[in-house]
Parts: C-alpha cells; structure tokens; sequence
C-alpha cells in the first residue's frame, strides 16, 4: 500500500492495526493504554544491589532465550556495555534469539554484526545504524526487519507497549550501590542520561553498569533506584576519548562558513526570530557553525535566545555563559564542555527522551521549538530527507531526533552541500524516507536556498528580507547536471529495515540491495 | 561542452583566487564562493612529477564545468622550466580567459608567451586575441622593468606582485605596516596606470592572523590597487567590502553621470556638480565607481 | 595508442580516481571499483571504454579504483595514465583531438 509520502509498503506489514504514514499529526487526539511492566518487589531491605557480574545480574533478572535488552547510546562510539552484555548473554550463558532495543547504535559495536550472523541475534530495534552491523542487516542477515525509530518514537513505541523491555541496561557513568545513576562524576562521563530513562520506568528488570561505584546516595539521579534491579562494576563502560571529543569546534570550512551564514539569515528573515526565541541545532559542521553567525544576528538586533534543546555541546553552552540564551535542556552532551556543564551551570538542565521528542505525551519541547537547523545525506525534490541510508543503499546512519524537530518546530532548515563527491544530495528521490516532506521548510545549500512551496510565507519573509532563492528542482538539476544522473539502485524483495514514522505508522522500508557488478556482462 | 564568452580585458577583479588546478575536488566549483577571478594553478601548487597530469585535469575541468561570470585565469610554469608552452597549449585549447605569466623580468618575457598563444590560438582554430594575459613580477629585476612589461602587449590585462619570492630576493620578510614591499608595490602601481593596465597585491598567507590580513587589504584599497590574491574563500568577503564604493561615492558618481549626459549633448564640455567643477577627465572614475557599485549589489541603476 | 609500460594516474583522495593501464594482449580487460558503484557504475564503465577507446587503446589491462571522480576527473586520469605509459605525457597533446 502507497503512503502519503510515496513509498510502496508491503501489506504483509499491515499487522495487528499497525497503518501506513497517513501525514503529519495523524495521531493527533487519539487516545493510547500506556504499557505497564512487571516488575520485582523489594520490599526487605538489602545493604547493596551491587552483584558480582553481568552473567550474575543476567541470571537474578531471568535473563532467557527470546528476551528483549534495551540500551542508551549516551556513550555513543566509546560505548562497551552493549558488547559486554550480548558476550555475558551469548556467550557465557548461551542464550540466543535475543533482540536489541538500543537508542542507537554506531561503529562501537561491530562485534555484534556476528551475533546477528549467526542468528543469535535476531532483532534489532535501534535509532542509528552503522558500520558493520548496518552491512550485514543491509545484506539480510538479521532474521526479523531491523525497526528504524526516532528518539521521540521510541518512547513512545515503549509506552505504547510496541516494544517491550525485558532488561533494560543503563550504563552509568556513576552509580550508587542502589542504582542512583548520574552521567557525571566518573571516568567515562557522558552528562545527560535522557535517553536511559524512559527504558529505566518500562522495563520489567533493570541493571545498571557502572565504572565508578560511588557513595550512596548519588543525587541528583538521572536514573533512580527505585526503578534498578542490580548493579554490576566493570572495570570500564567505555572509552572517554570517544564519548565525548575534547571540544566541539566550529568549522573553518570555507563551504561550511558560507551555508551556516545562509542559515542565519535565513533564520533573521523570519517572524519567529524574535525576542525568547527557541533553537535547536545538530553538530554537523555547517548546523554547528551557524550558532556563530546567529549570534551576530541576535547582536544587531538586541535580542537573545529564549531556550535551546538538543544534544548540545560547547558553543551553545558558552552562548548560555554569555547569557545570550535564557535556558538549555539537553537529552544528551557531545563534547566535555557540554558534559562540564549540564546541571552545574545554572539554567543548564537535562530533560528525557520522551520530554524531548515523543509525539504521544502532552508537551514535548520540539513542540515549542521555533528553529531547527539539520543535516541530511539526501533530500529529494519532494523535501523528503533521509539520514538512513547511504546513496548505495546501505543502512549507515540515525533519524535521531531529526523527524521529531522538523515536525514539531515552526521553521525547519536542512543544511547540505549540494554534491558530495560523486552524490547528489539533492534529488529526485531519496533512497529512504526519514524525514517527511511535510515537515521540512527550508533548504540551505552551496549551491542556493529552496523553500519548500507549502510555505509561501516563508517565501514572502526571503523576499522582503532579499535573500535569493530557486526551487528544489533548480537545484537538483543542478547536482544531476555535476554528477551525472545516478542509475536508480535495484532492491531484492526482501525487506531488510522497517522505517517507522515517529506516529507510529510506517514511512518506509529498506529493502535489500543487488549491488551491481562492473564484469557481469549486461 | 561549456562555451565561455569572450574575455574582456578590463573587468571587475577585485578577488583572484588560487587554486590547485591538479585536485578534482577543488576545481569543480570554487566559483560558488564569488570570487570575481579563478586563478588555476599549474606552477607552485603542482608537484613536478604531477604537471602532465595537472594539464589534463585542467583541460576537462575548462571544457565541462561552467564557472558562469567568474573569471578563468590559468597560472603557467615559469620560462625557465620545460613546461610552459605545452601549459599555454592547454590554456589555449581549453579556452581559458586568461593566462598569468609567473616570474616575469621583461617585456621580452610577455612577448615570448604572446608569440606562444597566438601560435596555439592559430593551432587550435581560437579567436586570434582571445586570450589575455597578465604577469607576475617576482624579483627586483621584474620590478624594475615593470613598466616596460605593462606595456608589452595589447593583451596584457593587469600586473600582480608575487610576495613570497619577492620578498625572499630582497632578503625581507612581511611586516606589518608593508614596510618590505611599499616601494615595490608603489612602482609596480605606477607602471600599470602609466600603462593603463589593472594592478593587484600578492597573496596574505597566514590565515589566522585575520587582523594583519585586514590591514593590508585596507593599505591595498589605500594604494589605489584594483584587487588583491586570495587563497582561502573566507577572504573574498572582506576585499569585496573594502573595495565596495561607500554610498556617498555612488551618489556623486550617479550625479556626475547623469549631468554629463545632459550637459554634453547640450556641447557644454566643463560643467558644476555640487559646486566642483567637473569636465572629462573625472567620467572614467565616475563609470568605475557604478560598475563597482552594481558588482557589490548597491547600484541597480542604468548609467553604466 | 599501444600501452607500452605500465603506468599510473590519480590518488585515491576523495573526489578522485587512481588509474593503472598495463600491458594486455587480450583486448580491454577492466577491473574497476567505485565509492559510488551503485549509482554510477554503468557510467564510469563507460567512460573509461569510451575514453581508451578514443586513444586507440585497444589492448590493455586497466585498474580503475574510483573514489566519486566526476566523468571530467575520470577522463584526465585514464588520459594521463595512458600517455604516460607511452612516454608521451608531457608534449604535444593532441587537446580537442583525441583528447576531449
């Protein structure tokens, strides 16, 4: 059945009420039965949680073959928790057919590509996907379709019961021996711990692993120990260096410098841009760099930013030093400036998953969001973008939070270079629908600006405000006319990656690719 | 197959950017960033044993990519290396605008290379004087000989000093106030408005130091120079604000113009603005200052 | 044009192509991988074969290891590749000839 934005779903999907992507606010009103977990009393006291290994917490928590295990990418490519609990799992206990729930997934955890390969691992239920296990789940090899959610939409698949937890595993940068977790204060700090806790409240069992066992209690919790079944010491949870980069720099490249200025002044054209205005930004070069040119902005006209969100990291936090922005709610840090910051520095908060990003509560801050600036591998002449997969057709990366902010902000702005190398990143149709064409505003490429045409006010505000700008299809012809046309990639039936809409309904799928061979004659 | 206008010898050139004619990825669109001229690089920026192959990406690049208003200017091996005719070969074919002569001495030296691109011009079926050409004085002698070289040929468009070598043979190094150069920047200036040719300053290479860059672009405007080599697009915004007439400039520019017309289609040859006396001599500046206008988006009018 | 000894062009930076003609005495035999072999395979395949093809270049072994060359780039490297096997990459190109 074809969906609003075009793509082919397989009926076979249509299951157990689940529905096609039908627009933007589909779901709007609808009333839900939030899922509830079955968990342990404890209700004798114990001196200590604390349990000699992953293996022992596994056991205490009925771990069992068929069982589903969530996890939190706060650490994200320094992360070894996922791969120290699968190895407990699989191969001390030898448990199999197990499934994934993780936030996301990265390059952190290419060892689990050979679970999947030898189908101890039969699912995978993830944000991102990447590096070997994004070849081997594009090559088939997982048994069940890997599911592609964003972060608000899987707080809301959990909380809707769609998936269900059986032990959730946060790792902690610092943890009592109840279970008070806090992203700081450790040796592999990370900050915010939003996205662990919606897991931590839906799962039947938690385990928290740690490397920094501290002394009870560890406040103010990110996650509590009311919600914690156990906790195990490692000697490590993962590698600083890659949990967080030293600093976030803004980018000196010329091309990055030129599209984040076209960003702002896209931004100062608009009616939004205005005193206690809201912003959110991702940490690509030309999304980052464009706090610089904001800023400048925001100086000529003697206003200041109202609140930011997002994964954040040390420009937005040195803007909030400065007291250019009033407040900063982050569900996740991505450089040492941010993790330093967040609940130390006054107005620097941490706030959930779900708070964030989740369509189905009653007031997730991308809801109140005025601006949003992203990133894209591709976005077609339709303004659907995708962050997923790769133009070859391979699963290489993250809807993150990218679906959640374009829909719920006022004024959603993609930054891309109109080619990369031999891509073109604009157009005529993504490989995967991420991101909806009905939430995306505006485009800011190398090459131009294209706002998208259900926006004519926008258009009006570029006009008046004399920034030049083409249509979408301008700008494709433009990249086709560089690069060459690319053939279109041929897909074997079988759908190897589900790409459910932050609603709930399905937007896409990924299918399996036939990759095309030079010597084969044609 | 991208057809490109012919050149005109005197445009607008307030920015000239270098670039590595032998790396794909930089050649494809430096134009995007507007700067007024492209300078393809086959000399310094080329590694020896990499010419051959430089000359072949510089070929396709020309042939395929459309720089749209940006100027095309190729930077040739000097005359004392085994490279230059075959690079004006491939200029020539290629149907670059222009051609920037590296370690000029003489007029002798411009006469060379005329004799050599009017040969390929014949060879390759081009417009006899299509291709324009400018050179770079990089030794005391070239600075000396300066005016003689402005003046060598008809297709000589501008004249660039080239710092690095220059200051290297007058045994110096950059300082801030360009105490090391002022007096062969001022001769070099000298000679191109005594030979009515463009004049531009060499390139500022320290990209940190966005404070010295500006002061010397800011001496440059002083000067009376026409515009400046760049090697990072982050330094074509700041030529292009420097270089930009201020509005009051253009008010008296627009003023001069318009009387003009009116006052010498009356045959009145010398005539007041504003109480200044103003005859002939003050309509060339005048064009300038609109074209300069119209290329920096602050002037829409119809005068030039 | 007869490839005389092996030879080489290009780097495997991004937006480039490293190509390697040798030798062969059975026609073109083409071993080519791409960054972009989904999408632009077929493409580049044929512009190398079109591009040896007017050299004159018939018998040779060609390694292409493409890495989202634009067709401009790919036509200089295997054109630089194929003159310089020849010893005749320096001087007098025939631009606008067979090199186009």
């Amino acid at each position: 059945m074809k969906n609003a934005v075009g793509r082919e779903i397989p009926d076979a999907l249509l299951t157990n009420g689940r529905e096609v992507y039908q627009g933007k606010n589909y779901m709007d009103g609808k009333y839900i039965q939030k899922a509830s977990p079955r968990t342990r009393r404890c209700e004798k006291p114990v001196d200590t949680k604390v349990v000699a290994s992953l293996v022992e917490a596994l056991k205490q928590c009925g771990a069992k073959d068929g069982m589903t295990f969530s996890f939190h990418h706060h650490l994200r490519d320094g992360d070894y928790v996922v791969n120290q609990v699968m190895a407990a799992a699989i191969d001390e206990l030898g448990l199999k057919d197990l499934t994934i729930a993780a936030t996301s997934l990265g390059s952190a955890h290419d060892p689990i590509a050979d679970y999947i390969e030898e189908g101890k691992v039969i699912g995978i239920q993830t944000s991102g996907i990447r590096g070997r296990m994004g070849e081997v789940v594009s090559a088939g090899k997982l048994k069940t379709p890997a599911i592609i959610r964003s972060h608000g939409g899987r707080p809301r698949a959990i909380e809707a019961g769609e998936v269900h937890i059986d032990i959730a595993f946060i790792a902690a940068p610092t943890s009592d021996c109840m279970g008070n977790c806090r992203g700081i204060g450790g040796k592999s700090n990370c900050g915010s711990m939003g996205y662990a806790m919606s897991d931590a409240k839906y799962a039947d069992h938690v385990v928290v692993v740690t490397d920094c066992l501290v002394p009870f209690p560890n406040m103010p919790a990110s996650v509590e120990a009311i919600d914690v079944d156990a906790v195990v010491v490692v000697d490590s949870i993962g590698n600083p260096k890659k949990i967080a980069s030293a600093a976030a720099r803004i980018s000196q490249n010329p091309r990055d410098l030129m599209m984040a200025e076209n960003v702002a002044k896209v931004i100062a054209s608009t009616p939004y841009f205005k005193e206690g205005f809201s912003f959110q930004t991702g940490v690509g070069g030309p999304s980052l760099a464009a706090n610089l040119f904001l800023e400048q902005y925001m100086d000529e006209r003697g206003i200041k930013m109202g609140w930011a969100i997002g994964g954040i990291c040390g420009p937005m936090v040195e803007m909030l030093k400065k007291g250019k922005v009033g407040k900063v709610i982050d569900v996740q840090d991505f450089d040492l400036d941010a993790v330093n910051s967040i609940n130390q520095t006054p107005n620097h908060f941490e706030m959930s998953a779900s708070q964030y990003a989740n369509p189905a509560n009653k007031g997730a801050f991308v809801n109140s969001l005025d601006f949003v600036v992203l990133a894209a591998l591709e976005i077609d002449t339709g303004f659907n973008v995708n962050v997923l997969t790769g133009s070859d057709g391979v699963l290489r990366g993250a809807p993150g939070g990218h679906p959640d902010t374009a829909a719920g902000s006022k004024c959603c702005i993609i930054v891309t270079p109109l080619v990369r190398g031999r891509m073109a990143t604009v157009c005529e149709h993504v490989v995967t629908v991420t991101t909806p064409g009905d939430c995306v505003d505006v485009l800011v490429t190398d090459y131009g600006i294209a706002v998208n045409p259900l926006r004519p006010d926008l258009i009006e505000c570029l006009d008046k405000a004399g920034i030049p700008h083409v249509t979408i299809e301008e700008l494709k012809d433009k990249a086709y006319s560089l690069v060459g046309r690319p053939d279109d990639l041929e897909w074997e039936d079988k759908v190897v990656a589900i790409l459910e809409a932050r609603d709930g309904t399905i937007l896409d799928v990924v299918r399996k690719i036939k990759p095309y061979d030079p010597n084969k004659a044609e | 197959m991208i057809p490109r206008p012919r050149p005109e010898r005197f445009r607008l050139r307030r920015t000239m950017m270098f670039m590595n004619a032998q790396k794909p990825g930089l050649i494809k669109d430096a134009y995007i960033y507007g700067c007024d001229s492209i300078m393809l690089d086959l000399e310094d920026a080329v590694a020896e044993n990499q010419k051959d192959a430089a000359r072949f990406s510089l070929y396709h690049a020309l042939k395929t990519i459309d720089y749209g208003d940006t100027e095309v200017i190729v930077r040739i091996n000097g005359l004392d290396t085994p490279h230059w005719q075959e690079d004006i070969r491939v200029c020539v074919a290629g149907g670059a605008d222009g051609i920037r002569i590296a370690k000029c001495e003489s007029a002798q030296d411009v006469k060379t290379v005329e004799a050599a691109v009017e040969a390929a011009e014949e060879e390759f079926g081009v417009e006899k004087g299509r291709t324009l050409l400018m050179a770079a004085l990089e030794s005391p002698k070239g600075i000396l000989n300066a005016y003689e070289i402005c003046a060598a040929s008809d297709r000589m468009f501008g004249v660039a000093i080239s710092g690095g070598d220059f200051r290297k043979c007058m045994q110096t190094t950059p300082q801030p106030d360009g105490v090391d150069m002022l007096f062969a920047r001022g001769q070099m200036l000298l000679a191109a408005r005594a030979a009515g040719i463009q004049c531009f300053d060499t390139v500022f290479t320290n990209l940190d130091d966005q404070a010295g860059f500006e002061a010397e672009v800011l001496q440059n405007k002083a000067m009376g120079f026409d515009g400046k080599s760049l090697i990072n697009p982050k330094q074509i915004r700041f030529v292009h604000q420097v270089f930009a007439p201020t509005e009051k400039e253009i008010i008296q520019a627009e003023k001069i113009l318009r009387a003009y017309k009116e006052q010498s289609a009356a045959g009145v040859g010398v005539f007041t603005v504003d109480g200044k006396m103003i005859d002939i001599a003050f309509i060339p500046g005048a064009e300038r200052t609109l074209r300069l206008a119209r290329a920096c988006g602050m002037y829409e009018g119809d005068l030039v | 044009m007869e490839i005389l000894k092996p030879a080489m062009a290009g780097t495997l930076e991004s937006s480039d192509a490293q190509v390697t003609v040798e030798p062969g005495t059975d026609g073109i035999q083409l071993t080519l991988s791409s960054s972009v072999m989904n999408q632009y395979g077929r493409q580049i395949k044929a512009t190398v074969l079109e591009t040896l093809e007017r050299l004159g270049v018939n018998n040779a072994q060609v390694t292409v290891v493409d890495k989202g060359a634009l067709d401009c780039t790919l036509k200089a490297r295997v054109e630089c590749a194929v003159f310089r096997s020849c010893g005749q990459s320096a001087a007098n190109i025939p631009w606008g000839g067979a090199v186009r």
